[in-house]
């Protein structure tokens, strides 16, 4: 595979977790913690030798029960968490959509976190300033502009945080499940701007508990399980096996 | 080399991210108080007067210009205090946004301190108030207030960067910090002159203490309207240089481990 096709290149990683466990009974378990050095260190594999190539232009989505490791996998190719074994390197620019309200600060008003939000995408406060009038319209919070974002109900914070975050065509979109939370017209335009940006080059990495979403944006997918990947491949397929392993 | 070249490209990527979590500090630190930014003048303002009655009636030092030795002793050490409280935090505080976003670590950090900065700038209104009114007399010298503030802010930056990678693995600093400061409010002649303490103290306080350097440097512009000997300025600048160095060195050694504690 030619090198500069990849979006998203990520060779046998194996990401540790700190499960910073507090289940200490006694002084002695205390002492006997202290010098194991678990006292404030726990160690937990999130993720083991998990490879992906994400080719440019191409959707994956991750399937997996709770705790499979769909996030974590996502937060290593933001580069939030750095691998403890193996590599990840990831060739463009990205737009995370990682959780709700991810990059808002909750005492500030929606105006307020639109550039701080922005600022950290990296854009300029100029360039927000000319965009300023089309998110909040495709968020539909004009009368809420200048209520700090605490107030909000959570499905206006996602619709807030979609909108800044596919304002420009980024090229590698990552979404993690956030669209459960809007309404259906809202996930309708959410689909229609994804899909729009699918057709205009942007790869999309996305996670989703319904397999009907994964199925329908997705050309490939990957399965995980306690972190170990059972299948990739085709989204049909593996969302399939998926199903049939569930029943 | 190049990674110096790739480190200023990347702040420059950032430097409105830098501005916007600045601003941000600023705004919410006063939002819906009735007085807002009013009070950036008023704190110092007030604490110095109680300040001065209290220590122009219980123990007197013969000090000239009183209010305004004590103000400029107070607004420097208010903001050590000030900007390295609040980077201790800057990592631990903003979990939220490190966990969800990828940003270079070191700006909030950084941010704080400038945001305390721009509160250190405000209240020298309160300065300029309190030299009117007592009448110290007006130099050109005064316009060098710029040069220690310059030093403090570096010598905070470094030490806040050191106390941020620090209390993200050992909370219990920001306890220990807060004695720590107590400590050396005392050791510092903020509202008393050095010439009080015994001889071998002096010299031992003028070269180990870098709140000295600073602040006796932004006496002798405000104050005194005199150029500042070369001792200070060495123990200043070097005090900044060191506690930098050490700031971004164990920063830069610890910030990829910091996503698994916070």
């Amino acid at each position: 595979m030619i090198k500069s096709n990849l979006a998203v290149d990520i060779n046998h990683a194996t990401i540790r977790f700190n499960m910073a466990s507090e289940s200490i009974f006694s002084i002695k378990e205390y002492f006997v913690k202290l010098v194991k050095g678990q006292l404030m260190f726990q160690e937990f594999f999130a993720l083991q030798d998990v490879s992906l190539q994400v080719e440019k232009g191409d959707s994956w989505g991750f399937v997996g029960t709770n705790g499979a490791g769909k996030s974590t996998l996502l937060k290593l190719v933001c580069g939030i968490l750095k691998p403890f074994e193996g590599t990840a390197q990831v060739y463009g620019s990205i737009a995370p959509l990682i959780e709700l309200g991810a990059g808002f600060d909750p005492e500030m008003t929606a105006r307020e976190n639109v550039f701080l939000n922005g600022a950290i995408l990296g854009h300029t406060k100029k360039f927000m300033q000319e965009h300023l009038d089309e998110i909040i319209d495709f968020a539909e919070l004009r009368e809420f502009l200048d209520v700090p974002i605490k107030n909000f109900s959570s499905g206006m914070t996602a619709r807030l945080g979609f909108s800044i975050a596919t304002m420009v065509q980024p090229e590698i979109l990552i979404v993690d499940e956030i669209l459960a939370v809007g309404d259906y017209a809202f996930q309708q335009k959410c689909h229609m701007r994804m899909e729009k940006m699918l057709s205009g080059g942007t790869t999309l990495l996305f996670v989703s508990h319904s397999v009907d979403q994964v199925k329908t944006l997705c050309k490939h997918a990957l399965w995980l399980e306690k972190g170990r990947v059972v299948m990739s491949g085709k989204s049909a397929e593996v969302c399939d096996a998926y199903i049939a392993s569930k029943q | 080399m190049n990674r110096v070249i790739q480190w200023v490209r990347n702040f420059l990527k950032y430097k409105d991210l830098f501005a916007q979590l600045v601003i941000r500090d600023i705004k919410l630190k006063y939002r819906r108080s009735f007085l807002g930014y009013l009070w950036s003048v008023l704190n110092p303002l007030f604490t110095m007067l109680i300040m001065w009655v209290v220590f122009s009636n219980l123990f007197r030092f013969d000090i000239q210009y009183f209010p305004v030795y004590l103000l400029t002793g107070q607004i420097l050490f208010g903001f050590m205090s000030e900007a390295t409280n609040a980077s201790m935090l800057s990592i631990t505080g903003n979990a939220g946004l490190l966990k969800k976003t990828y940003i270079p670590k070191y700006i909030f950090t950084v941010s704080r301190v400038t945001s305390s900065l721009v509160n250190l700038l405000l209240s020298m209104i309160a300065l300029i108030i309190v030299t009117l009114i007592t009448g110290v007399p007006i130099t050109w010298r005064m316009l060098w207030f710029l040069v220690p503030i310059i030093q403090l802010y570096f010598f905070c930056v470094g030490l806040g960067l050191f106390l941020a990678q620090g209390s993200v693995f050992f909370r219990d600093l920001q306890y220990i910090w807060s004695v720590i400061i107590t400590a050396w409010m005392y050791i510092t002649p903020i509202f008393y002159p050095i010439s009080i303490m015994p001889e071998q103290l002096q010299s031992l306080i003028k070269f180990c203490n870098p709140m000295y350097a600073y602040i006796a440097q932004f006496r002798d512009c405000i104050l005194y309207g005199v150029p500042s000997g070369p001792n200070l300025y060495i123990a200043g600048i070097g005090w900044a240089m060191i506690m930098m160095t050490a700031g971004i060195w164990s920063f830069v050694k610890n910030q990829d481990r910091f996503i698994l504690y916070i």
